[in-house]
């Protein structure tokens, strides 16, 4: 590199430019220092000054004193203000935690109420009740069922964790399950000794349309890393028991008027042939 | 155009839709989905991704297999991918770390340990 170099020239002058930057740094500092030391210089001569004279040197002893309590007033007041900014900020952690898990649950309650209320296929309804039941409340054994209402029965028509055949029949109003679904609420029992054991449930969610049994959903087993239940399962069983039953019922009615239609399309045809 | 893109491999709409939800609180983000393994393969290996969520159990090819075919593939291999999956036992968690996953979040989620794991990783990454 030549020093015709263009870069080499740039170069140098950056380095021009940060050797006369340090230069009037040093500069400033110099005044600065000078400053202090006619100022230190001052305070010096005033107290010499005030060491001859016992009544200057009281004076300056008071203003001393009470620019030391203001100090001391105005410490206080800062510590005081500080004492309460961390008290807010520690108010406003925890109400942004607060915030944090409601809009959790929130968006985990709306995203399984758009799922179930997505469709008016039955089969669908279905397969995201046994969606919601594994990926949000953590379910691993567990069965739907639907009722039969001129039998009263219970029987499961999709599930987890176990083969349809193997989920017990419920007639309401009869056995722990059958009273727990005409309580109409969810019930929550202490989990079984042997995970997916089908005779011992661990929560069973009544779905109803307008207090008119529908179903359940009959849980036997959580998933490993579930220990409870959380306040948003809660809130989930009380969403699924109103909004699975009438995504279920909605879905069946569509089902069957879908049905009757065909029926009656088919019927005209063969009137008009 | 957005900063960061990510894939979401997941078999599950509802699920699909909660990461949705979760990941859209991140500022410039694209987020595209995938139904099943295979359906995410094609799209990590056709476009760029700063990081994809991927599922375990899926139908057409599960998460495990599509997990050793990014790391196989020398322009993938650097993708930060986070595991969400109803497979809680340790042994799944080391199975899933020792094929390259980053990080191991088990079901259900919680939305601000997704978004906190996410920011972690795309922030490492530059």
């Amino acid at each position: 590199m030549s020093s015709n170099d263009p870069k080499f020239v740039a170069r140098a002058e950056e380095l021009l430019g940060i050797f006369r930057k340090g230069a009037e740094f040093s500069r400033e500092l110099l005044r600065e220092n000078e400053r202090l030391r006619g100022e230190l210089a001052a305070v010096h001569d005033r107290q010499e000054t005030a060491a001859r004279s016992p009544e200057t040197w009281d004076k300056l002893r008071k203003e001393l004193l009470t620019r030391i309590q203001s100090l001391e007033e105005e410490c206080t007041t800062v510590r005081e203000r500080l004492d309460q900014v961390e008290r807010e900020n520690n108010q406003f952690a925890q109400r942004y935690i607060e915030i944090e898990e409601e809009n959790n649950n929130l968006a985990n309650l709306y995203v399984a109420s758009y799922q179930l209320h997505s469709t008016l296929d039955p089969d669908e309804v279905l397969k995201s009740i046994v969606e919601i039941a594994i990926n949000l409340i953590g379910a691993e054994v567990f069965g739907v069922y639907l009722l039969n209402e001129e039998t009263g029965e219970l029987r499961a028509v999709a599930c987890e964790g176990a083969d349809l055949e193997t989920f017990p029949r419920i007639q309401l109003g009869q056995g722990l399950l059958g009273k727990a679904v005409a309580a109409h609420e969810a019930t929550c029992w202490d989990a079984p000794q042997q995970k997916g054991d089908l005779s011992q449930p661990v929560v069973c969610v009544p779905l109803a349309v307008h207090d008119r049994p529908v179903g359940a959903i009959v849980v036997h087993g959580l998933l490993a890393q579930k220990s409870g239940f959380t306040p948003l399962d809660h809130e989930l069983f009380n969403m699924l028991g109103r909004h699975a039953a009438t995504a279920i019922f909605a879905a069946r009615l569509y089902s069957q008027s879908a049905r009757k239609l065909n029926t009656i399309q088919g019927f005209i045809d063969l009137l008009t042939k | 155009m957005a900063k960061y893109r990510v894939l979401i491999v997941e078999d599950s709409p509802t699920m699909r839709q909660l990461l949705v939800f979760a990941l859209r609180r991140l500022r410039d983000v694209e987020i595209v989905e995938a139904q099943d393994g295979m359906d995410g393969l094609r799209k990590i290996s056709s476009d760029h991704y700063d990081i994809a969520l991927i599922d375990i159990n899926m139908p057409v090819m599960d998460g495990l297999k599509l997990i050793r075919l990014i790391r196989d593939e020398e322009t993938l291999k650097q993708i930060p991918i986070v595991v969400v999956t109803t497979e809680g036992a340790d042994e799944d968690r080391d199975r899933a770390l020792a094929l390259g996953a980053n990080e191991y979040l088990t079901k259900p989620i919680q939305a601000n340990r997704v978004l906190s794991v996410v920011k972690g990783l795309l922030k490492d990454n530059g």
